[in-house]
């Protein structure tokens, strides 16, 4: 074959290997494009849902904390905290609505009237009392917290073009709620509830401290668990055991057990931990122990592969040296393998964040309004929390499982940056 | 004309087939370790075939021989780096100053203080210059303290050939330097233990020329203290730097003797073909 022919042979396929090559890339694109849209679109929802409950209206009334209300509070210290105790505050804010709309005279009007504010201003208020109790006799100015509802309204999202039985709120209460706003009695706020406190069953006063202080201990008795095991098994299994059939039924089964479904690790949990051991139900103690069966894997996966690709050139330096094998390991192969090692920890640990079903099994899914203060409290978690508030009636908790989801987001969002972090300082720095 | 390819056939398996008896001098009057009867099985495969061979002190023994030939086997069985590989057996002996290596009282730690290693890749840690040839004595305490340690990585550096070119930046990622320098690391390296051996897997395969000259004084220097096996391809190397050469054929030892004899007046037929480059 002469050269001519060959270069025509070339020539003449190359305008099709091209064209092959585009449609390839285009491919690519589209489904980048894709994956990407529906990225957006899931964060848009979420965040178009959620950004509502992070503020809150607040209602600024004048209150005036009349001696009567408290009487006998000069008497001396012990009676100045029982009469702080025992005063009527929600009376006091009603009374204080009232004032406002002195047309509201009948009953049903003024239940109607007291609905617009929440039921827990009352305690906000006694708090405000006690931490200044000078103010008693004056007038003071209070914020108090909007009813859901209210609140829900003055974000748009009551339909007052809705005939009256169809809304939550009548014709009356939605002309009050317009009032106060005219008259510049209405603030909203960065809501700190949220933040700052545990689950309640009045949407406005509810927040996620509990889910995210049960999901922290949680997490923390996991890490504890899983990454030393973890490391340890890896370490053992990649560079000490001998291979033979009973390491490779080890393998297979540590695969098989990163696609068991989680909700069996909560089976595991509520038969083992909870009724064989008697650990505390809804504990964080054992949502932790748990969550770690289910990290494990992860671990073990991540790590084995992770000291399976440092060079043996550096396992036979170290050997030749006269390294003993476990110098070998903690002194070159560990530190080399380092970077995947944490990453798969804090991909593992992200999983277990956002793992709902397991806890279930062994009852972290309670109404729980304490903040857990240790390990054996009972708890809920992030995700936990998201399916509660999912499951409530009211609508101010679709808003605030939203809301809950993004601050779960954020945490995976900055778990997965600090495992890139972490994996950038533990690189080899030349 | 008949082709080479059959001659060396036959050849082969008139060496595979009896009871081939190394030919050369194989012993020598004040050996350091001694190799007696070694066989090596890797799995299934006979790597290396009832071998026997002496190596001297103060002196450089090459061992050559074509791709596969066991060279690398042999050497790595004489500081037991093969325990690293799960199906590899040995058999027979091997005697460090009349102690058996593979003797179950015979510490793999103490022995690779004892017989040091060059690979062929470079292949310092990701380390500085200094930790790197601080490692051996670290790990086995040989330093009471840090002036004694400086000392020993100076004078190790100094062997080397490497110590001027280093010294004022010892600091410095060992990865940072150029392939010959870093194969002169690992060589800093590996005396800086005080070995009573050093084997080199063709430790110039990977650099070029000018560094492939620096590596070779360096081992002629290095023969006035220590016993070196070197492993090459280079047939020109072997003769430039050894003393003795072995030539090993499908795991056999075929012929050792003085590198001028073998090179000039090779005794077997499959050595002379070797040498001649009829192949390889």
């Amino acid at each position: 074959m002469s050269n001519a022919t060959t270069l025509e042979k070339v020539r003449g396929g190359l305008r099709r290997r091209y064209r092959a090559e585009r449609r390839f890339r285009m491919a690519g694109m589209a489904s980048v494009l894709v994956g990407l849209s529906f990225v957006v679109l899931l964060f848009g929802a979420i965040i178009n849902a959620g950004t509502g409950a992070f503020t809150q209206t607040r209602f600024l009334l004048d209150i005036e904390l009349n001696e009567r209300a408290f009487a006998g509070h000069d008497v001396s210290p012990d009676a100045l905290q029982n009469a702080l105790a025992r005063a009527d505050y929600r009376g006091l804010v009603h009374q204080s609505l009232y004032s406002l709309f002195p047309e509201a005279r009948s009953r049903h009007d003024k239940k109607a009237l007291r609905k617009l504010v929440s039921s827990g201003a009352a305690f906000d208020l006694r708090a405000q009392v006690a931490a200044d109790p000078s103010a008693i006799g004056s007038t003071i100015r209070f914020d108090a917290l909007a009813d859901d509802e209210s609140d829900l309204f003055y974000k748009g999202k009551i339909n007052r073009n809705l005939a009256e039985d169809s809304r939550r709120l009548s014709d009356r209460q939605i002309a009050w709620l317009d009032r106060l706003a005219e008259i510049g009695k209405v603030e909203r706020r960065f809501n700190r509830n949220l933040f700052t406190r545990g689950d309640s069953r009045e949407p406005e006063r509810a927040g996620l401290l509990g889910a995210l202080t049960g999901s922290f201990f949680a997490l923390l008795v996991a890490f504890m668990l899983s990454f030393p095991i973890g490391i340890a098994t890896a370490v053992y299994l990649e560079e000490f055991a001998p291979r033979n059939r009973l390491t490779d039924l080890i393998e297979v089964n540590i695969n098989n057990l990163a696609a068991v479904p989680s909700i069996i690790f909560g089976l595991l949990g509520l038969a083992v931990l909870l009724n064989f051991f008697g650990l505390p139900r809804s504990s964080s103690l054992v949502g932790g122990i748990v969550l770690a069966l289910m990290t494990l894997p992860t671990i073990i996966i991540a790590g084995r592969a992770a000291l399976k690709a440092v060079p043996p050139s550096m396992r036979h330096a170290a050997l030749a040296m006269g390294a003993s094998p476990m110098q070998t390991v903690l002194h070159h192969t560990l530190p080399l393998a380092m970077p995947g090692v944490l990453t798969g920890a804090v991909i593992g640990m992200a999983q277990a964040l956002g793992e709902s079903a397991p806890l279930l099994m062994i009852g972290m899914v309670a109404f729980i309004v304490d903040v857990p203060q240790n390990f054996t409290d009972p708890a809920t978690a992030l995700p936990v929390q998201v399916y509660l508030w999912a499951n409530q009636a009211e609508r101010a908790f679709t808003e605030l499982a939203a809301a809950a989801t993004l601050v779960l987001l954020v945490f995976l969002i900055v778990m997965n940056l600090a495992a890139v972090l972490l994996r950038k300082s533990f690189e080899r720095r030349w | 004309m008949k082709s080479p390819t059959n001659t060396k056939a036959a050849l082969q398996n008139a060496v595979l087939q009896q009871d081939f008896e190394t030919v050369g001098a194989a012993m020598v009057e004040q050996p350091h370790m001694q190799v007696r009867d070694m066989d090596v099985h890797y799995g299934d495969k006979h790597a290396i075939r009832n071998t026997s061979l002496d190596i001297a002190k103060n002196e450089v023994i090459a061992i050559i021989g074509p791709s596969g030939c066991g060279k690398s086997t042999f050497l790595r069985c004489l500081n037991r780096m093969n325990d690293t590989i799960d199906d590899c057996r040995v058999s027979g002996t091997v005697t460090l100053d009349g102690q058996n290596i593979y003797d179950k009282k015979m510490d793999v730690v103490e022995l690779r203080a004892r017989v040091g290693m060059v690979f062929q890749k470079p292949n310092p840690f990701p380390k500085s210059i200094y930790d790197n040839v601080a490692y051996g004595p670290r790990i086995h305490g040989l330093t009471s303290d840090r002036y004694e340690l400086d000392e020993i990585v100076h004078t190790s550096l100094e062997k080397a050939g490497l110590l001027h070119e280093v010294v004022d930046r010892l600091d410095q990622p060992g990865i940072s330097l150029s392939g010959g320098q870093q194969q002169r690391l690992c060589i800093a390296r590996a005396i800086a233990v005080n070995p009573e051996v050093i084997l080199m897997d063709e430790p110039c395969s990977a650099l070029d020329p000018i560094a492939t000259a620096r590596i070779e004084e360096l081992i002629d220097e290095l023969r006035r203290n220590y016993a070196i096996s070197i492993v090459t391809h280079s047939m020109q190397q072997a003769a430039r730097v050894s003393q003795r050469t072995a030539y090993f054929h499908l795991g056999i030892l075929i012929e050792v003797g003085d590198t001028d004899t073998i090179f000039t007046n090779p005794l077997h037929t499959l050595t002379e073909q070797y040498i001649t480059g009829r192949f390889g």
